[in-house]
Order: C-alpha cells, then structure tokens, then sequence
C-alpha cells in the first residue's frame, strides 16, 4: 500500500548520505529531549501520591505525542524528497482510500484509550474523600494567602518577603526571588491534610507543583482538594490565575515537616499568637513613642502597602493613587484611619483592621502622615500627625457598638 | 467587462472604499485592516515579551502589563485573525462558487466598518485617565465587573459591536453558500475553503450570540445592579466561564477551520493532486465543529467541577483529536505519491501542518484532566494555544502569498517569500517551543515578573518574538512592493490550481461571473 | 449594469434562508440568558457544591436513622471582603448519623459601626455530598439586618440523607458572608428593620 517497498528501495538507491544525517539529527534531539526532560525544566514529580500519578501519566502522553509527531514528520520528510516534481515526481492518482481512513482513526483511537484509563485512575484518586487528618482553609485575597487551620485554631496571613528593592532593580535578587514569603503555610508530613479554598475578592488560584495541586479559590463558594505529602522539605507555588495588578507577586510556600515538629510549631503558634486575629482588639501595655511608631510603620507600609503606593509614596496613578500630599493622607484623620480599617469596596485597597493590629495601624498611619512631607502639610492645616494604639482600639470598640 | 472597475459611477478616493459594496473592495479592507492590527497586537506583544526578558522590572509596570496582555489577546483574536479569515472568504467565496457578489453587499459593507470603529472604541481606552482594560482576554468575572477599571464599559461596547460584524458577515457568507452557488456545484462539489467556511459561519452565527448575552449580563452586574455573576445576589462567577467557553471554545475553530480551508486548497495545488478523501475531509469538518460545542468545560478543569462532568468534558476533548487527525493525515496523504513543489504558498502550508501538529499533541496532553491539573495556568497552556493559533495565522499568510497574484495580478518575490517563511516558522518555535517547559517548570501565565530559575528559556522566548516580529516587516515589504511594482502575473501561476477562481484574469476583473459559470474546471473536469 | 443589479430584489428564497438564520441568532441569544437558569438547575440535580439549593428541605417523615455510621460535619465560616463582621460556628464539628437533625449555631456581631444587611452563601464539600445535606431551617435562606454593633446566634437546622453514598466519611458546611446593604440600596429595596429570627 501506497508503494512503501518501493518507497524504501529508493531511499537505499539514493539516499544513504540523507539516512546517516537523519539518524544524527535524531541523535541530536533525542539528546536534548534527555537533557530537557531529566532537569528542571520538565514537570517536577512531587512529593505527593498524587503528584506522582500526574507526572507518569504526563509522560506517558508526552511520549505518545513524540510517537505521533515524529511519524508524521518522518514521513513528512520521506514525502519531500520522494515526490519532487522538479525530479520528475508523477502525481498518483489515489484520491479515496477507505481502508486507510479506517485505520487512520482507529489507531488514534487506541492510543487515546491507552491515554484515558491512566487519567481516569488518577482523577478518581484526585476525588478521594476519605476523612482527613486536619483541614486548613484557604482563603486569597488581593495579593496573599490567609491560612486558618481549622483544628488548631490558627490563622495567619501569608505575603510576598521579597523587597520592592529586589524587584525594582535596587538590589541584586535573591535565590528565592518572588518565591518567599512571610509566614509559610507549614504541614505535617504523611497525614492526609484537607484544602477548603476560597476567595475574599477575585478569583485566584492556589497552586504547588510539587503536591501536584491547583484548585481555584472562588468568591462566595468554597472548593475542597487535600494532599498528602511524603517528604520533609520546602515546596513553592504561585497564584495561577489571573486575579489583578499583582497576579505575579502572591507565591506560596509549603514548608512540611515531621508530625513532632509541627505540634511544636502549633503549640509555639498559640504562645506567640504570630498574626493570630483577635477577636476582640486589645490596647497594648503602654504607649509607644512616636519614633517607635515611625519604625515599625515603614516596615509595616514596606510589607503591605508599598507594592501599590510604591516605596516612594507616589503610587501609581490612575490605578493606585499615591500618598503624597494626599486629600488622605493630609485630610482629615477620621477618613484615614476609616479607609485604612475597613477598605474601599471593589478596588485592590482592603480592610486592614482584619489583617494588622491596632499597634500596627497606628504605626503605618502615623508613618504615612509624616513621610514624603506629609508631616508639613498636615501641620499648616491643622491635621494631626500621630495616632496611637489605643485610638484605634477605640474606634473598633465604638463600631462594635459595645 | 473589466470596464466596470474605472466605470463612471464608482466614487474615487476615500469615496469608494467607505461606500463599496464590491466583495472585493470589502475583502482588500479586511486583509489591510487585519494586517495594520497585526502589528499593532503584534507590537504590544513585543513589549510585554521584553519585559519578560529578564525578572525584576525592566520598563513597564505590572498594571500596564496586565492591560497588555488584555489588548494583545483581544485584537490578535477579533483583529486580527478573524477579519483576515473574513477578508479572503469576501474575496474569494464568490469567484470560487461562480456568483457575482455576496448575497448582501450592503450588510457586508456594514460589518466590516463596524470594525475599525470597535477597535477605535477598545484603543481609545488607552488615552483615558483610568486602567484599560486589564483582565486578560477571558475577561473572567469578578475582576471584569466588580473588580473591572471604568473602562471596562467601552470594552463590553467593543465585543457588542465585534458580535454584531462578525455575526453579520456570517449570515451574509451562510446566504451566499446556501444560495448562489453556480447551477452545477452541489454541495459535494464545493470546494473546500468554501466548505469550511461554511461551517465556520454556522458556529459564528451559532457563538456569538452567547458572548453578547454573556457581555449583557456583564453590563448588567456593572450598572444595573443585576447579580449573575456575583455570589452574594444569589449569581455565581463560575457562571461567567460557562458562558464565556461556550462561547470561546467553538471561537478557537472559528479562527482554525478557515485555515483548514486555505490549506486544503493551497496543497493539493503544489501536489499538483486532488484532494484525498474529499468527502472525509468535509465531514471530520463537521464533526470537528460539532464537537467543540460540547467540550468548553475543558478549560474550567480547577474550578471545582465534579468528577463526572470533568470525565465526561475530558473523552469528549480526547475524540476531537479523531477527526482532526484524519484531516491531518488526509493532507499527507495528498502529498504522498503527488508532484511537489515548494513556492511560498506550500512552504507556508507545510509550515501549518508542522506546527498544527504539535498544537494538536500538546492538546491531547492538555485534555488529560489530572495533568491538566498542572498544565492549566501556565506557560504550557500559553505554547499549546499559540501553536494551533499560530498556524491559523501562518495559513493565512499561505492564502495571501497563493492569492495576491489573482488579486492583484502581481507576483510576490519569490525569495523574500521564502526568507519570510524560514524566519516565521523558526522564530514562532524559538518564541514558543521553550515555553512549554517553563511552564512544566511552574511558571504561571500573565505574570509581569518570574522566579530566577525561568531565566534562560524566557530570554530565548524574547529573542524569538523579537525576530518574529521584525521578519513580519519582510512580509509588509513584500505586499507593498507586489502591490507597486511587482511583475506581471499569469491567469495561472501555480500550474497544479484547479478551481473556477483560476479561468478569470490576473487580476480579477471589478465585477466577476455575472452570469454563472457553466463549467466547474475541478480536477475532474 | 450593476447598480440596476444592487436595486434588484432579493430572491424569495434567499429571504427565506436569511430569515431562519436571524431566527437562530436570536434563538442563540436567548439561550445564553436560558444557561443561567438550566445552569443553576443543573447544580441543583446535580447537587454541585451546594449552589441553587439555598432553600429549606421538609422533614421525611418515613426517614429512618442510621446508626451504623457516622458522618462528621465540619464548619467553617468567611467574612467576604473585610468587612468589619465576626462571623464564626459556635461548633467546630458534630457527628452525625444519617438522618438524624441536628442543630448548630453560628455566632455574628456587627462591627462596621452602621446598620447593614447582610446574606450567608452556602457551600458544600465534597461537591457530590450537597445533593446529601438537607437543611430544615437556615440563617442563610434570608437576608438578615443587624444594627450598630448588634449580636446573634443564628441556627441552622440540618440532617444528612440516609441515602449518602457509603464511602462518604465527612462533609464541610461552609458560608461565605456578604454585606448586601448597597446592592439593596442601589435596588431600591426595603433593608428590612429586625433580624429575621428562626428557629
């Protein structure tokens, strides 16, 4: 059929020297595709059972592609240096073939069979329900992570760590460049952990190759997915979908650890109350002095407010107004310490008072009030500069309306 | 008859072109307005790509790369590859099936002005004091409607009017197929670009119906307090993605299938062969289209969607690979045992086929839910639809090089042809081809700034975009200089073309076959 | 000669053909407002993560109790967008065998410092599981009005159909609160005075 024995002969007659080149151009590709595929640069294997069923059933299709593709460039090539016509190629005249469209769609169709029982398999072993060990609640906002566990009691927000300087070209980056944050999301190794995400604004994406999982976190609904992770170690992701400005600059990081460690670190967590809300606001001990208040609210603006109003104060405008010389900043205080508490709706500002203490909000406002020049402005018209702790807790004791 | 073109009716200047009703005048327009556009998204893509050169900010914003990313999705889709897909079946739909003109050359002139001034509308965002629009092409909500910039409105008024041309062009194409056909060609004598744009304009008439409503809905949760898209009025975001790939599933074989067309005309011509498996050909088209209706869950795979609906979208996806294979393996067999010969046009379906086939492996890959669990969101997806898309784009440039002699008569440089053919399909794989394995190394999409590690392979991606683009220059060159001062085309210059388009003149005569043909001059005559 | 043509008239039966295919474009059209409803019907049969099943089931009085197993229900709850509300379940579990109704609070206080009005979503998980998870009496099947710094205990009335798929060992109820107060405003709706009490 269709002259193959033909076709081989004279290749044999003909084409020795373009044989030998083809082997070595295959060589060639098959070198780069073993060097492609045994480093970074193919899908990681992971750590999870889960993780492991994607990547075999990844390479499988992988395969099977390389197997179509490559027989029809083969035969491709064979085409082009058979049937030339300035060689004198005589067209055939073959023009319906039943037979061949038989096989031509029945071979494909047992290859996508052979590709659809692994993937099957594995999606069932995705849906697994079987209780879990311990539930963490996953929550994206406009541009981090919030982590509850929801046995322990914890919560905390999770933010980019690395610095406006790094990405803005003012320092060299880090080995962990926009792959670092704050507070890592940690978890015991060898305990099935279920994942409730969800979404306070957009939607956002939670993914870590390395547990092969990505699940969407949606507003207003809640989607579950869970994991089991096999070893000890430090597992990065990124947000994958599309969800504003900042889309880029949410990693996520999984640092699992041994079932010991992690009581440790649960029990350390409820000691410290690291991010933990309160769920009442609480005045510190004593008052912090206005140059204490400046420090800690340039690191708290660094972490928190800098992405969008920039390091500079400037923002930048129209998307993300910026500080200097503000109607905000250099206005009145009541508007201040609002829009800095409870946000404005449908834009990428949030409400604060969810994720900073009161000291905090006080820190940053009073920092905001002073920097750039703020400090002149505020005092020619008469706005104060300084807000303490306690003024925000009695701002949020006043709206509790107790 | 070809007095008609300079007859003392005919307005001249801008006259003529803003109140033809010519087919051909309304197809020059489309193929010139997709190629201005070609290079305006062409452009915007070169800066978000040198952005990517290295992580760390280069010399944009991550808000302007957003609104980048929005703008060269959109145009390169509505802009770009379907204007030109309309432009060569104004063109070249009525000669092949022996009518004098579409069966509405005043609707037709309507929707193709409706265009320029719907990009007008979507650029004009960009000079605004506010975002453009920045929530990629897929315009998910809520970030497009509670989240979404003010000039998310102009947007929803630019795909209302994109909806409008394109829907209007579809009837006019689907009138004029179903209705002036010479007497002799039956429907199993068409041929096959004809065919396949026939399809297509039953799924545009069939898809853009859905992004308008879907569009209204949006316009509605903006600013007339509706909630189809929001949880707390009792709506629901992921209501949004059903409507929209309902929608923009079947769209990715409205920007393919014409491309099928052009191929499967431009191959058998440089086979100097008919077409195999005609009817096979015809009806994988079909099944192919009716397919892609029901397989648009496939993107939504990481939404929560129960097993047995993500089952179910992943065997459907699965059996569309079946008849496009068959298509695929049809056009080899065309080849196999013809007469080849290698000008521009069959460089440039050799090309599609190339690259149409590892878009099509990577969409088998991609149709795997559990590794689609992986692949979605990243740059894996990015290479997967820009092979597919791409070729659409490079079959297009095939009809131009196969077609320009007819339209104008005028042949191209032959060797400028071929050194622009070289330098696309190379860039388009040095632009795309790394792409894949950033994204199996996790990098997601639309992201303005990456991880150390992804490095390398995005500086090769840039450098291929950059080489790309500027070969694109070559090829503007090439039509300008056909066009001015080309030499003198024969009535046939590809001896192997067969069809009623090639017993007219070089160049196509104003007004062509107003009486029908007698003769069809297929291969079998 | 050919602007005798353009003023010809349109054939008959080309007019036929454009008419149909107006009608499918308009049929088209409708059909994408028709996906809102088949959409939430679809979620509804289905049971997808608990959308468009917002509204109160009746007890089955044939129902009988399962003793043999025990489902364990979690619940979580989040305050959308910041807003100034502590909204949590007074309980973090329960375990329940299938077809037993059970009663479960969640605490809310207002702390946006004005009166608002504001809707719980549902969500049900594992997705299939929502089909399963009935609810007699709910806080989230009504918009509910707190005042200035105003508390509550709100109920939610529940039990698990006995018909629940063996292998199902757990189910997480959670809500989503949203402050609705502008989107009635915006509506032109009354914001009601009082919280709607039940139970």
């Amino acid at each position: 059929m269709l002259g193959f024995a033909s076709a081989v002969c004279y290749l044999r007659r003909f084409s020795k020297r373009l044989c030998q080149l083809a082997i070595f151009i295959g060589a060639l590709c098959w070198q780069a595709l073993a060097q492609a595929f045994s480093s970074y640069w193919n899908m990681p294997r992971g750590v999870t059972p889960v993780s492991h069923g994607i990547y075999h059933l990844h390479m499988v299709a992988f395969w099977v592609g390389v197997v179509i593709s490559s027989f029809i460039f083969l035969w491709m090539i064979w085409i082009f240096v058979r049937y030339r016509h300035s060689k004198g190629a005589i067209p055939g005249n073959v023009h319906e073939h039943m037979g061949v469209e038989i096989v031509w769609t029945v071979i494909p169709i047992i290859l996508l069979v052979i590709l659809a029982i692994p993937a099957t398999k594995i999606l069932i072993k995705i849906h697994d329900d079987e209780k879990p060990a311990m539930s963490v609640k996953v929550t994206g906002y406009q541009w981090k992570w919030n982590y509850e566990y929801l046995d322990q009691g914890i919560r905390f927000f999770s933010n980019l760590a690395t610095s406006q300087a790094e990405i803005n070209n003012e320092r060299p980056p880090g080995p962990n460049y926009l792959l670092e944050v704050d507070h890592p999301l940690v978890l015991p190794v060898g305990e099935k952990i279920r994942f409730l995400i969800t979404s306070n604004d957009v939607i956002h994406d939670w993914w870590v190759p390395d547990l092969g999982v990505k699940q969407d976190a949606i507003p207003g609904y809640v989607n579950e997915t869970w994991t089991k992770i096999e070893k000890v170690g430090t597992y990065r992701g990124e947000c994958a979908e599309l969800c504003g400005t900042y889309h880029g600059f949410m990693p996520i990081v999984v640092k699992a650890v041994s079932p010991a460690a992690f009581k440790q670190w649960v029990a350390k967590q409820k000691t410290v109350s690291n991010g933990l809300t309160p769920t009442k606001p609480k005045a510190p001990a004593k008052p912090m002095t206005e140059s204490e208040l400046l420090t800690l609210g340039k690191t708290v603006y660094g972490k928190n407010c800098a992405v969008c109003h920039q390091t500079n104060g400037k923002g930048l405008p129209p998307t993300f107004p910026g500080l200097v010389a503000s109607p905000i900043a250099t206005g009145a205080l009541e508007g201040h310490i609002n829009i800095v508490l409870h946000g404005k709706k449908g834009t990428a500002m949030q409400a604060f008072s969810e994720q900073l203490s009161p000291s905090e909000i006080a820190a940053v406002i009073t920092y905001e009030r002073q920097a750039w020049g703020n400090a002149e402005l505020n005092k020619k018209a008469g706005h104060p500069v300084l807000v303490h702790a306690a003024d925000i807790v009695k701002k949020e004791i006043e709206e509790s309306g107790s | 008859m070809s007095h008609a073109g300079v007859g003392h009716h005919h307005p001249k200047g801008i006259k003529r072109w803003l109140y033809t009703t010519n087919h051909k005048d309304i197809g020059t327009m489309y193929l010139v307005f997709a190629l201005i556009m070609f290079f305006v998204a062409g452009g915007m893509s070169l800066i978000f790509r040198i952005e990517l050169f290295r992580p760390e900010h280069v010399f944009i914003q991550p808000q302007f790369y957003n609104e980048m990313i929005t703008m060269h999705g959109i145009i390169m889709i509505f802009g770009v590859v379907m204007p030109a897909a309309a432009g060569l079946a104004n063109w070249m739909i009525p000669p092949m099936i022996g009518a004098p003109d579409m069966a509405l050359p005043r609707l037709n002139n309507w929707s193709f002005w409706l265009l320029p001034f719907a990009f007008s509308i979507a650029l004009s965002t960009m000079f605004m004091s506010g975002p453009m629009p920045d929530f990629g092409w897929t315009f998910y909500a809520p970030l497009s409607t509670t989240f979404g910039p003010k000039s998310t409105d102009f947007f929803i008024f630019t795909i209302h009017m994109l909806g409008l041309s394109s829907i209007l062009a579809a009837l006019n194409i689907a009138v004029t197929i179903i209705n002036m056909r010479a007497p002799k060609m039956t429907w199993m004598k068409m041929p096959v670009f004809v065919w396949s744009w026939f399809i297509t304009a039953l799924i545009l008439l069939a898809i853009m119906p859905v992004l308008a409503g879907g569009v209204t809905m949006m316009l509605m949760d903006r600013n007339f307090h509706t909630a189809f898209f929001e949880a707390a009025g009792g709506g629901d975001p992921i209501l949004f993605q059903h409507i929209f790939w309902f929608f923009g599933h079947p769209e990715v074989y409205v920007l393919v299938v014409p491309a099928f067309g052009v191929i499967s005309e431009i191959i058998p011509a440089f086979s100097r062969k008919k077409l195999f498996g005609y009817h096979m050909m015809v009806y994988a088209t079909i099944i192919i289209a009716f397919l892609g209706f029901l397989v648009w869950m496939h993107h939504m795979f990481t939404t929560g969607a129960p097993i047995e609906s993500q089952l179910f979208f992943m065997y459907s996806t699965m059996v569309i690979a079946v008849p496009t294979g068959v298509k695929l393996f049809n056009w080899m067999a065309t080849m196999h045992k013809g007469s080849l010969s290698f000008e521009t046009p069959m460089l440039f379906a050799i090309g599609f086929l190339v690259i149409f086939t590892i878009g099509g492996v990577t969409g088998i890959m991609c149709a795997l839910v559990p590794s689609d669990y992986q692949y979605r969101g990243s740059y894996f997806v990015v290479a997967h639809f820009h092979y597919p898309l791409l070729s659409a784009v490079m079959a297009i440039m095939a009809a131009v090089y196969f077609w320009l002699p007819k339209w104008c008569g005028k042949m191209y440089s032959e060797a400028m042809g071929k050194w622009h053919f070289w330098l696309t399909v190379i860039s388009v794989n040095v632009t795309f081809f790394p792409q894949h394995f950033i994204g199996l190394a996790g990098m997601p999409r639309r992201v303005p700034d990456y991880p150390l590690q992804f490095t390398d392979l995005n500086q090769v991606s840039t450098i291929g975009a950059i080489v790309m683009g500027l070969s694109q220059l070559l090829f503007l060159y090439n039509l300008i200089r056909t066009v001015k001062r080309g030499k003198e085309a024969p009535q046939r210059p590809w001896d192997g073309a067969k069809g009623l388009e090639w017993t007219l003149p070089s160049p196509m005569p104003y007004h062509t076959f107003e009486e029908a043909p007698d003769e069809l001059h297929g291969y079998e005559d | 000669m050919t602007d005798k043509k353009e003023k010809k008239e349109i054939p008959k039966k080309r007019k036929k053909t454009i008419l149909y295919l107006c009608l499918g474009v308009l049929f088209m059209f409708g059909f994408a407002y028709l996906l809102v409803p088949l959409y939430s019907l679809i979620c509804k049969q289905l049971g997808i993560n608990g959308r468009g099943v917002n509204k109160a089931t009746r007890l089955l009085s044939h129902m009988k109790v399962d003793t043999s197993r025990t489902i364990d229900v979690s619940f979580t709850a989040t305050v959308h967008g910041g807003i100034g509300f502590v909204f949590k379940p007074l309980i973090k579990h329960v375990q329940v065998h299938p077809g037993e109704v059970k009663l479960i609070y969640y605490f809310a206080q207002n702390h946006t410092g004005k009166e608002v009005t504001v809707q719980a979503i549902p969500s049900i998980t594992p997705d299939y599981t929502a089909k399963y998870f009935k609810k007699t009496q709910c806080f989230c099947f009504t918009q509910q009005y707190f005042f200035k710094g105003e508390k509550a205990d709100m109920p939610v009335y529940f039990f698990v159909d006995p018909k629940l798929p063996k292998r199902t060992q757990a189910i997480t109820l959670s809500y989503t609160l949203f402050d609705v107060s502008d989107r009635l405003k915006k509506n032109g709706l009354p914001s009601g005075i009082g919280r709607i009490d039940i139970g």
